[in-house]
């Protein structure tokens, strides 16, 4: 085992390195609704760590919390062992931030927007100037640096926020929901390059409700809803513990589906009646789509997939990630 | 492909595209502790913001030259030449107490319109661009979210403003100066003057956006009856005392008439007792902290929830 084993009281996860972020049951309540209820976690130095959960599951809350832009209402959070909402300053000078909403100067150019950026972190020109030209290589946007963002499509824009918040060389990265708007290539892209970044030290979190994104850029994760922490683990754990190796999907048409669902109920571990579809738990697909055809049924479509993430937070909540 | 390049083995990207060199963009040893970024941010976070305001303005400030030096021709020759022969005709001078001591109409009128016409500029600078900030284009969040507090950003926003108002204010003094409007070795505190003034009544007017939520309908409102009013009956085209005494208030409490008092003084020395320049002063001085204070503890609020 090489990580060190630290006795600091800023916590230990359990690979056994200390936390870089640490929450202990974490609160936001706005007036009657609850968004963020009671969640813990501990984030390792190097880590890549998702949230993962429906719309209004308390992502983005959380993740202004990390950054001490929003005030909770309790619970304990320590980045770097500060606490953000005392010394706000400190935590953010090396964090990096991109916010689910882009918030760019449209009137400014791509490579004002950088420099500028980067100047509130009390940064000099003369580091800004060659860095903005880096970044705008790094988001593939060099031949825009002098257009201005209004000019931009979404995908760029959103390519261009997340440039900006490497302009402090973060430690931390806080990745709101970073690919939504980008294409599936320019998505790939991204995963590469964030993969690449954890390797050279930066701590990744990551809030998405794509489960591919949590399976492709997270080492461990938790899942949301309601604003609280349904499960932990890491992808495969999660997949393991929650769900079996394959899934059998089967379509018999809107109106038969219930029908053969009780027909089929014994089928595989586990069945769940979809609007449109059965999804059968199973080891094996292959024998439990046999098992089906040997009670006489023929769907329509039959697909044999491994199971995903998706099919975690199904079991664990009874809904769809997206509908 | 045996002489493919190996260090892209692993990437799910298009071949050949540039890979910026990632362990030097994640680290280049080019960034100071973080405390000493912080120490940086909460010393001059608001002058950060402000240099984001100044690039700003660049886009605009042809637009803004023009407006800054034409605006003053406009109401000099409207208001100063044209109404001013009529009026001088008419009564002579004024501003004299009891015959003696008045000027030319041009030359009372000159430094008031200064003052209002800078007031005028406050009121599409610190409503709109306010609202944009938190809410249509976001823009107050870029910075929220570096080690710059909010605070820093409601000063931040008022002092670029406020830098603008300086160069409106020279401008503005400067024709004064060319129509010969402003006899006294002293006139150039106009300027300041006019600076403070926008303060007074900006950063109160920065306040109340800030605290609005929904779409800023109240600034029509505001334009209609609190700016237009000021421009009209707080001592700009004619003394507040031949004023009704029932609607004297108006000038007492509006920033306006204590700015033009002021500039009035410094433009061509004209005569209040010390005790009325020092409440002037005083008034300006308390609407801006007052406003200030307000401003920041909002955007504190709203940026923090
Ligand atoms: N400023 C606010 N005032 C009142 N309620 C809020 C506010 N911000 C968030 N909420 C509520 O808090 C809950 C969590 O919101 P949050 O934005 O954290 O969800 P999320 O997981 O990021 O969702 P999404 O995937 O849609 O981005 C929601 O019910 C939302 O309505
Ligand atoms: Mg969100």
């Amino acid at each position: 085992m090489t990580s060190r084993a630290t006795a600091s009281t800023d916590g230990v996860v359990a690979s056994g390195t200390q936390a870089v972020i640490r929450a202990v049951g974490l609160t936001k309540v706005y007036g009657r609704v609850r968004a963020v209820d009671g969640v813990s976690f501990e984030i390792a130095h190097g880590e890549s760590f998702g949230l993962l959960g429906p719309n209004g599951a308390g992502k983005s809350t959380t993740m202004r919390i990390i950054g001490g832009t929003l005030q909770r209402t309790g619970g304990v959070m320590t980045v770097a062992g500060l606490d953000p909402a005392e010394s706000g300053p400190e935590v953010r000078a090396h964090l990096g931030v991109v916010p689910q909403e882009d918030n760019l100067d449209e009137e400014l150019s791509v490579r004002d927007n950088l420099i500028m950026y980067g100047r509130y972190f009390g940064l000099p020109y003369a580091y800004l100037r060659p860095k903005a030209d880096e970044l705008l290589e790094f988001a593939q946007l060099a031949e825009w640096a002098k257009a201005k963002v209004g000019d931009l499509s979404g995908g760029m824009k959103r390519r261009l926020t997340i440039a900006r918040s490497l302009v402090n060389e973060p430690q931390v990265l806080l990745l709101d929901e970073p690919t939504t708007g980008l294409d599936p290539q320019a998505r790939h892209v991204l995963w590469d390059r964030l993969f690449r970044l954890k390797e050279a030290g930066v701590t990744l979190v990551v809030t998405t409700h794509f489960m591919d994104e949590a399976e492709q850029l997270c080492d461990r994760l938790v899942v949301m809803d309601h604003g609280r922490i349904m499960a932990e683990g890491t992808p495969r754990e999660l997949i393991r513990g929650y769900s079996t190796r394959e899934v059998l999907e089967v379509r018999f048409g809107a109106e038969h589906n219930a029908v053969a669902a009780e027909r089929l109920a014994d089928v595989g571990s586990r069945l769940e009646v979809l609007p449109d579809r059965l999804l059968i738990y199973a080891d094996d697909g292959d024998a439990a789509l046999r098992q089906v055809a040997a009670r006489g049924l023929s769907p329509i479509t039959s697909l044999v997939r491994r199971s995903s993430l998706e099919d975690v937070f199904l079991r664990l909540t009874g809904r769809s990630l997206i509908d | 492909m045996a002489d493919q390049d190996l260090s892209h083995a692993g990437a799910s990207g298009p071949p050949g595209y540039a890979v910026a060199d990632l362990t030097r963009l994640a680290a280049s040893g080019g960034v100071p502790d973080a405390a000493v970024l912080a120490r940086r941010a909460r010393r001059w976070g608001w002058w950060y913001y402000i240099e984001y305001w100044l690039v700003n303005a660049k886009a605009w400030a042809v637009s803004i030259g023009l407006y800054m030096v034409v605006m003053p021709l406009v109401y000099l020759i409207a208001l100063g030449l044209g109404l001013g022969l009529l009026v001088d005709r008419g009564v002579g001078t004024v501003g004299g107490s009891g015959g003696s001591g008045g000027v030319p109409y041009l030359t009372f009128v000159g430094p008031a319109l200064l003052v209002a016409t800078v007031v005028m500029s406050v009121g599409g600078e610190l409503t709109y661009p306010v609202m944009a900030g938190f809410k249509w284009r976001r823009l107050y969040w870029a910075p929220r979210a570096t080690p710059v507090s909010p605070q820093q950003i409601a000063v931040g926003h008022l002092g670029g403003v406020l830098i603008r108002f300086v160069l409106q204010s020279t401008v503005f003094w400067v024709m004064l100066l060319l129509f010969h409007a402003a006899p006294s070795g002293w006139s150039w505190l106009t300027v300041p003057v006019g600076v403070l003034t926008a303060a007074a009544f900006g950063a109160p007017l920065q306040a109340y956006a800030a605290h609005l939520t929904d779409e800023g309908y109240q600034f029509a409102f505001v334009q209609r009856f609190v700016i237009m009013p000021m421009f009209l009956f707080a001592g700009t085209f004619f003394p507040l005392s031949v004023m009704p005494v029932y609607l004297q208030w108006i000038g007492w409490i509006s920033p306006v008439w204590h700015g033009t008092q002021l500039a009035r003084q410094a433009a061509y020395g004209a005569v209040e007792p010390l005790w009325l320049t020092l409440v002037h002063l005083a008034v300006l001085l308390l609407f801006t902290s007052v406003g200030v204070a307000l401003a920041r503890r909002t955007y504190a609020r709203r940026l923090g929830r």
